[in-house]
């Protein structure tokens, strides 16, 4: 399973989604996968990578949470919510866990 | 460079989503003001939102004005137009003025840096406090902890304790 977090320095919550991700690993008994770290460091950048804000989370390329068609592409915090209802700059835990989930057995299927 | 603890703040002339002008100068009687760098796109201004919103409902009785500033840069991120900061407002229920910085002059004025950033002035628009509306955008039982308690101190007129907390949010968008 690849997972990739995709940031931006102007968001402060990269640290926080990278524990995230990584508590979520480990709670699956997947802490052994790698968390690959990607810098979007400009406009072009974001452009090419279709960034829609910091952080961004691919698992296996696929983003853990699609965005929205009408979602801006570029330099910005992303806005998630949480499965209450809350705002908030990092994916719901629940929602990481599943997603990770999901491709650690569809990994599994295809072993 | 930003505002200093103590310092007069600077004054500005900007119009709200309603068409009105807002200063912080020249309003003899408020015993407070809170200037609130905001905007509509960034998840840690929405996250406090709705805390600020009680700040203000609550204080309005004591005199305390808030006035919520967007700075960003529309051009290149459209959520934060004019247009669309009418829209938010006119969707919600705002108990203060939600004003327009489009030459991004107030924010570096005061040095804003994120969004949310909290600076609140006392009667004579000196800057008693600067930062985070509280400890965490992600607990919403933390009501504004720090912004409550600044006021709570100009409007008593006692000493604050922590007069400066580093502001926690996405950058401001400003201009290229």
């Amino acid at each position: 399973m690849n997972v990739e977090l995709l940031w931006w320095e102007g968001c402060p919550s990269t640290e926080r989604a990278l524990t995230a991700v990584r508590e979520a690993l480990t709670d699956l008994g997947l802490a052994n996968v790698d968390v690959r770290m990607r810098e979007i460091r400009g406009d072009d950048d974001a452009r090419e990578t279709g960034f829609v804000g910091s952080p961004t989370i691919l698992i296996d390329g696929v983003d853990l949470v699609p965005a929205a068609a009408d979602e801006q592409i570029g330099l910005s915090c992303r806005v998630y919510r949480r499965r209450d209802g809350r705002v908030s700059p990092i994916p719901d835990p629940d929602d990481l866990r599943e997603a990770l989930r999901s491709a650690a057995e569809r990994a599994e299927v295809t072993r | 460079m930003s505002l200093s603890i103590g310092q007069v703040a600077p004054d500005f002339s900007l119009l709200d989503t309603e068409g009105r002008k807002w200063s912080v100068a020249g309003y003899d009687g408020a015993p407070a003001t809170v200037v609130v760098f905001t905007c509509n796109h960034c998840p840690y201004a929405l996250a406090w939102h709705d805390r600020i919103v009680d700040v203000a409902r609550e204080y309005q009785s004591r005199g305390v004005r808030v006035l919520a500033v967007n700075s960003n840069d529309a051009d290149r991120y459209p959520r934060d137009s004019f247009d669309a900061m009418k829209d938010r407002v006119a969707k919600e229920d705002w108990p203060m003025p939600y004003l327009h910085d489009a030459t991004q002059e107030v924010a570096r004025a005061y040095g804003a840096k994120v969004t949310p950033d909290v600076f609140v002035l006392d009667a004579e628009d000196r800057l008693r406090y600067r930062g985070a509306p509280d400890a965490d955008y992600d607990n919403p039982g933390e009501r504004a902890e720090w912004l409550r308690e600044a006021l709570d101190a100009v409007l008593d007129g006692s000493i604050l304790e922590r007069p400066e907390t580093k502001p926690v949010g996405c950058s401001i968008k400003w201009k290229a």
